[in-house]
């Protein structure tokens, strides 16, 4: 469903995205995981049309994205990591616009849209500005729009940002029910807990490059990690410094 | 705890300050492709306002000094009408910014939980926003006191009594200004009294621009026009406003350049600037912890216009849905952020002023011709084209640079990004059309010109409205502000001054082609003769061709800029 083929993308000399080669397939809730900086963000932001990458493919849902990047951005839904949306409008203008983006209205997208914010409690606020909006609403409501045009494919960066945990078990829910009926997700989180307990697979980058992709069980064997946890296996293969001396760091 | 209270923090208006002073510093060193060039075509022309200002007012100062008995007078007038302008601008600008600076600015959650002590949060905030407000009238300020000082031959001395006066004329209205505020925040939330104070603000310039005009200045050049000198020279005589710092700089400044040099206005400034300062402290000490709190509270709640959102819906629907969603939602984010749609009071007033000047324009009577009633109406086209560029710079070119935090949005939707500006265009050009042809309208009956000029100007009017449109989504477009989130300072960028720029050249192309064949037509009126078929096609139609290539060009590069935008 994710096809990404030799992905580079350079800002100046800097290489944020390094080459990298995935294959998602239809139905697959798809974890990609990383230290700060190490290329997520903007990996998921090339897949949803925003970057253009320097060199290499990105196909989604069987469409070349820059080829045909309406006919990709179609079948495809993106939730950023920093709700920014129009201060200005209405909970449900919101969602109306969005429709309106994929040339979607009718009794039908408005049904969607209701169902949509009733499920994360924000029917009580679909009439009132968005500017009046917690940080956690103007995520629900983003994580709303993306699937208000029933998208075949959804990208997600960082999605538990700012919820409350009844919201977070709510994505959960909804994300694994949306890949049981066949469509696709992407997503980066820091948190590996929920990577752990919602990915079918997980890619694990770092400075731009894959270290390693697979299910849990074949990250652990190419870890040669026994049966620690994501966290032991995240540390081991991003090479990241887990054993600084925390003492030294508070008497410092 | 004696060592921590030994110990206890203090950190200094300068420390408050810093980071304001390394962003800046950052902001002026940034290795930015074509930063060197832009900063000399900025110290270009700012010099060239600061020469023009310099000049005009010197040869009027010279020519003052040259009046016997009235010359003083005229130049104290010049001088009390400019400063109490300035203070009036000072006033108004410190209100608007002390709001951000005060209230609603980004450092303020981590100065406000740092244990700062609340004296020095005052000073740092108060000298933000007197610096912030107060640096374009000092920029004006420059030429003029130099002006002055020149004509007058004020000496060596005369700039330092020019800073020693104008500091604590600078400091009154910020501290005026912040303590209002402050007294709004404390009656309003500080969201609400954004919108009370932009609708004020604007409200306030437009009715001093309109009084101003409606008092008709002019007469005081024209003594004629009084029944007798005597009531001339009290007119120029009577202090305008004795209470004012502005009526203090004016006296100090007028008595050191009659070499009758006077302290009492020198001293007036500086004890009412102190006696503000601490009075303004008091206020801040006792009403800003309130007034902060209250300032957290989210913005506006519900919506207005569910009605107009249904009648949208019906009255745009066949546009198709995209289309009528995009238009919906920027007359819905126009029509619901007051710091926009306020400047539309603005708007009128400049409308009315304009409408006005034309009413009184000395166009009866002995020795007006035919020729001359019908080139004014030409020549207006000039005026309006600028007046509609400025508003195309106010309302359109900020508007691809308003979409920059949402542009992820935009982005990764199917959405072409030509419906987009298309929208956007439309969504502009409409109202500002409408308006153009009213203006053209009013003014040609006022003036009762010819048919033939009737039809020129109206069509010019419109093709270059269009122009003027397409040229500021495009600029807009190719200098994008993505993160300034205040819509009034966009215009006042460097893509703005190009704008305008730009569209001083489209004005001027357009009037230089079609002047021949309005020349012809004239004579041919005038003087019996011929007017020439290929003279009219070939001016005006390079003047068709040239609004339309100025409309569509813009809109096509901004396309490809917009497509190339990462972020």
């Amino acid at each position: 469903m994710i096809s990404l083929r030799q992905l580079s993308k350079k800002y100046g000399s800097f290489t944020a995205v390094d080459a990298i080669d995935l294959e998602v397939p239809k139905g697959e809730l798809f974890g990609f995981l990383g230290p700060n900086g190490a290329g997520k963000t903007t990996s998921l932001r090339m897949i949803a049309g925003i970057l253009r990458p320097t060199s290499g493919e990105i196909t989604v849902a069987g469409v070349d994205l820059l080829k045909d990047p309406i006919g990709a951005k179609q079948r495809l839904g993106f939730i950023p990591d920093r709700p920014f949306i129009y201060e200005k409008l209405t909970g449900s203008e919101f969602l109306r616009f969005v429709a309106g983006l994929y040339e979607q209205e009718g009794p039908e997208v408005e049904h969607r849209a209701r169902e949509l914010l009733a499920l994360f409690d924000l029917e009580d606020w679909r009439d009132e500005l968005v500017e009046s909006y917690s940080h956690g609403m103007r995520q629900k409501l983003i994580i709303s729009s993306a699937f208000v045009h029933r998208p075949e494919v959804i990208v997600v960066d960082e999605p538990m940002v700012g919820l409350d945990p009844k919201a977070a078990k709510i994505l959960k829910d909804l994300f694994r029910e949306y890949t049981r009926r066949g469509n696709t997700i992407m997503m980066s989180t820091h948190t590996l807990e929920v990577a752990e307990a919602m990915c079918d697979r997980v890619a694990i980058i770092a400075h731009g490059t894959i270290r390693a992709c697979g299910t849990m069980a074949e990250l652990r064997r190419s870890a040669e990690a026994g049966t620690e946890g994501l966290e032991q296996i995240f540390l081991r293969l991003t090479g990241e410094n887990a054993a600084r001396e925390l003492v030294e760091v508070l008497n410092a | 705890m004696p060592e921590a209270e030994a110990r206890r923090p203090d950190p200094s208006i300068s420390l408050i300050l810093r980071p304001k002073w390394l962003t800046a510093r950052a902001r002026a060193l940034a290795n930015e492709r074509g930063r060197g060039a832009r900063f000399f075509l900025l110290s270009l022309i700012g010099m060239l306002f600061w020469v023009f200002i310099y000049t005009l007012l010197y040869k009027l100062l010279v020519y003052f000094r040259g009046v016997p008995d009235l010359g003083p007078f005229l130049a104290g007038k010049l001088l009390g009408m400019i400063l109490i302008g300035f203070f009036s601008i000072l006033l108004l600008s410190n209100v608007i910014t002390a709001l951000s600076s005060f209230f609603l600015a980004r450092d303020l959650d981590l100065l406000v939980a740092a244990p700062v002590d609340w004296l020095k949060l005052y000073g740092a905030k108060l000298l933000e926003t007197g610096v912030n407000s107060s640096w374009m009238v000092v920029l004006l300020a420059v030429p003029m006191f130099a002006a002055f000082g020149s004509a007058y031959h004020g000496g060596w001395l005369f700039p330092l009594l020019v800073i020693g006066v104008f500091v604590p004329f600078l400091v009154v209205p910020a501290v005026i200004g912040s303590a209002l505020t402050l007294i709004l925040v404390n009656v309003f939330p500080a969201r609400r009294t954004r919108d009370i104070l932009s609708v004020i603000a604007v409200l306030a310039a437009g009715g001093v621009v309109l009084l101003f005009r409606v008092v008709r200045p002019e007469r005081l050049a024209r003594p004629e026009g009084f029944r007798s000198l005597v009531e001339f020279v009290t007119v120029l005589r009577t202090p305008t406003s004795p209470f004012l710092p502005s009526e203090w700089v004016q006296r100090a400044v007028l008595s050191w350049l009659q070499e009758r040099p006077s302290l009492l206005p020198v001293y007036l400034l500086w004890t009412t600037a102190a006696a503000a300062f601490v009075l303004g402290a008091l206020l801040h000490w006792k009403l800003y912890p309130i007034g902060f709190s209250k300032a957290q509270e989210s913005g506006e709640r519900w919506a207005r216009g569910g009605g107009f959102g249904r009648l949208g819906h019906k009255l745009f629907s066949p546009l198709g849905i995209l289309r009528r969603e995009l238009v919906l939602k920027e007359l819905r984010l126009f029509f619901r952020d007051t710091t926009q749609w306020s400047q539309l009071i603005l708007l009128t007033v400049l409308v009315i002023v304009y409408v006005f000047n034309i009413k009184y324009l000395p166009l009866k009577g002995e020795g007006v011709t035919f020729f001359l009633v019908n080139v004014i109406p030409f020549l207006n086209l000039v005026l309006a084209g600028f007046v509609l560029a400025s508003i195309a710079a106010r309302f359109i070119f900020p508007s691809v640079s308003l979409e920059g935090r949402t542009l992820w949005l935009l982005r990764s939707s199917p959405m072409p990004v030509r419906q987009l500006l298309w929208a956007k265009f439309w969504v502009g050009t409409t109202p500002l059309l409408i308006l153009a042809l009213g203006i053209v309208f009013v003014t040609d009956w006022l003036l009762q010109v010819s048919d033939f000029m009737f039809a020129v100007s109206v069509m010019t009017i419109a093709m270059m409205t269009i122009a003027l449109c397409g040229m500021a989504l495009g600029f807009g477009t190719l200098f994008p502000q993505f993160e300034t989130e205040n819509a009034a300072q966009i215009p006042t960028s460097f893509g703005g001054l190009m704008f305008m720029i730009a569209s001083v050249g489209l004005i001027a192309g357009v009037v230089v082609l079609e002047a021949r064949p309005v020349y012809g037509y004239l004579s041919a009126r005038l003087y019996g003769t011929q007017t020439s078929p290929a003279e009219m096609l070939f001016g005006f139609g390079a003047a068709a061709v040239l609004c339309v290539v100025a409309t569509i060009v813009p809109i096509q590069i901004a396309k490809r800029r917009l497509e190339a935008v990462e972020r």
